[in-house]
């Protein structure tokens, strides 16, 4: 069997971009990954399905050097503050592992890529997020604008 | 004199095993071990006792309780295993103080107890084969593990990400304000012979020892270790028929409080430290009729460097927003405004699971007592201890020497 499986089902490969999906409470707003059987804010049952935004910015991270095979280090988990006020935890991708390079409020966008294969050939996509070099440039444009006003 | 009230708590005796690696002892020799100083501490015995509580992480479903019954003293008494992450010991506290609160007993006896060996990094899975088919599994449906792929759910990195997440929200907290409280409780322990390592470390070798998850040097993490720690607790109404020696020597149990964590925008996905301790904190402030600045010593759960330096804030020792200078001024150092952690803290002293929320009421119980030799804070009157467990679970007890 060929074909793609994402790494958890809060992925979807589903349309012509990848995206993350939310379950929010239809009573209070509160936002989940993956599914529910009651919202933990206000206990109401039921729910939405949300595709979320797919830029963020680094609201914490850790950079980690140990950790028991076979996880390879080093590598940046994070967790990334999507546009939309929703938190996720990923590994930040595409980007150097050391401190001077990942920093406190940087500008990210979710990416995906090919994590692993099985016998029948089933390909597994996991995401990460990625420096947003776009959206670093147009923030730092804006806040030279907001510097000279 | 003073009168006792009858409702009231107090600690009678309390004890611990230094912390450290008994590969020739279990849990239970060291719970057993801990509990009898305990008793002898308390000039009292197992007889006395109407109700038990044993706490351990490792070894729970050992049945640390019965096991230790079966060691010291069989004599039908209620008994209750206990287990709630790295508050399970504070937590066995409480089930005995909930006992005697309800009229079901007036003296009772708490333990935690753990055996960790060199067991490494908490959270560790074996390493999975390669896989034949892709299968979905577990809520999330994930079809390999996850673990530094989607970001990490080990200890030190979900701790790190607790401290840059202050960090990203509050100015004058980064990579060096975290290593001066791992220097600060390096040289608390010196002092104290009940602790796993005794060893000070300069400012440069913490900054520059291994890193395990930035910003958490080897230096900024806990060891993993073996130990236990008992309490002896009874109502204000038993204390009053007991001897002068005993009443003076009494610590009041001022407020004992247990929270779990609300919910929060990113709880789920990163656990919560904060909110939870926040909440007890208060709640044990407004029970004792104490606010922070009382306070002559706290003993905090420092797990990781980048925790203790969040907990000034969330405990209100500091300014809101303010732990990194807090750090900065040596306030929480033995000589300074609020000395925190003078044992050693969980990264000196050490952290047997479900020993520590019982070692850390006798850290504080000791120092109120006057009787914690070169590392004593004189004159100390009241105390807090702190512990959180991941899930979350947070106790905090505020202590007070007894003035009879």
């Amino acid at each position: 069997m060929q074909g793609a499986v994402p790494i958890v089902n809060y992925l979807s490969l589903d349309g012509p971009e990848p995206y993350l999906l939310s379950t929010d409470c239809s009573s209070c707003g509160a936002s989940y990954l993956g599914s529910r059987i009651a919202c933990s804010r206000c206990s109401s049952r039921s729910f939405v399905e949300r595709p979320l935004p797919r830029k963020g910015r680094v609201g914490s991270f850790s950079i980690v050097h140990r950790a028991a095979p076979p996880v390879v280090t080093p590598f940046v988990s994070a967790l990334v503050d999507l546009s939309d006020g929703t938190t996720v935890k990923a590994n930040i991708i595409d980007c150097p592992p050391d401190p001077e390079h990942v920093r406190l409020g940087m500008a990210t966008v979710l990416r995906t890529y090919e994590v692993g294969r099985d016998s029948e050939g089933t390909v597994a996509v996991a995401f990460g997020f990625a420096p947003d070099y776009d959206e670093a440039v147009e923030a730092s444009d804006s806040h030279a604008t907001e510097e000279t006003r | 004199m003073s009168t006792i009230a009858p409702d009231t708590l107090w600690l009678i005796g309390v004890s611990m095993t230094r912390f450290g690696r008994y590969s020739d002892r279990d849990a239970f020799d060291l719970g057993a071990e801990a509990a009898l100083d305990a008793l002898n501490d308390a000039g009292v015995g197992m007889a006395d006792m109407d109700v038990f509580a044993a706490g351990s992480v490792n070894q729970a479903r050992l049945y640390p309780a019965q096991r230790i019954q079966k060691l010291i003293g069989q004599t039908g008494i209620p008994a209750y295993n206990v287990l709630n992450a790295c508050a399970t010991g504070a937590t066995a506290v409480r089930v005995v103080a909930q006992a005697i609160k309800a009229g079901e007993a007036s003296m009772g006896l708490a333990v935690g107890c753990e055996q960790m060996g060199k067991m490494g990094l908490l959270g560790a899975g074996n390493a999975p084969d390669d896989p034949e088919r892709f299968i979905p599994s577990g809520h999330d449906g994930h079809v390999m593990p996850t673990e530094g792929i989607l970001g990490t759910s080990m200890m030190p990195g979900i701790f790190a990400q607790a401290g840059l997440r202050y960090a990203a929200k509050n100015d004058g907290v980064g990579f060096e304000q975290f290593a001066r409280v791992a220097e600060k409780n390096h040289q608390h322990s010196t002092l104290n012979p009940l602790a796993q390592y005794r060893k000070a470390f300069s400012f440069d070798e913490i900054i520059q020892a291994e890193m395990i998850g930035y910003p958490n040097t080897t230096l900024m993490c806990c060891p993993t270790g073996d130990g236990a720690a008992a309490a002896v607790i009874v109502s204000g109404e038993r204390l009053a028929r007991m001897p002068l020696e005993t009443r003076k020597r009494a610590v009041k149990i001022s407020a004992s409080v247990l929270t779990s964590d609300p919910w929060a925008p990113d709880g789920l996905v990163q656990p919560d430290i904060s909110t939870l301790t926040r909440n007890a904190a208060r709640q044990a402030y407004e029970t004792a009729g104490v606010e922070p600045s009382d306070l002559d010593l706290v003993e905090l759960h420092d797990c990781f460097a980048t925790a203790e330096l969040i907990h000034y804030d969330n405990l209100e020792l500091c300014e809101p927003g303010g732990a990194g200078d807090f750090i900065d001024r040596r306030a929480p150092w033995r000589d300074g405004e609020i000395p925190v952690n003078v044992s050693g803290g969980l990264l000196s002293k050490g952290h047997p699971l479900g020993a520590t929320g019982v070692a850390n009421l006798f850290e504080v119980a000791t120092h109120l007592r006057g009787e914690a030799g070169d590392r004593q804070i004189d004159g100390a009157k009241i105390g807090l201890t702190h512990v959180i467990g991941l899930g979350s679970a947070c106790s905090i007890h505020i202590l007070e020497r007894s003035g009879l």
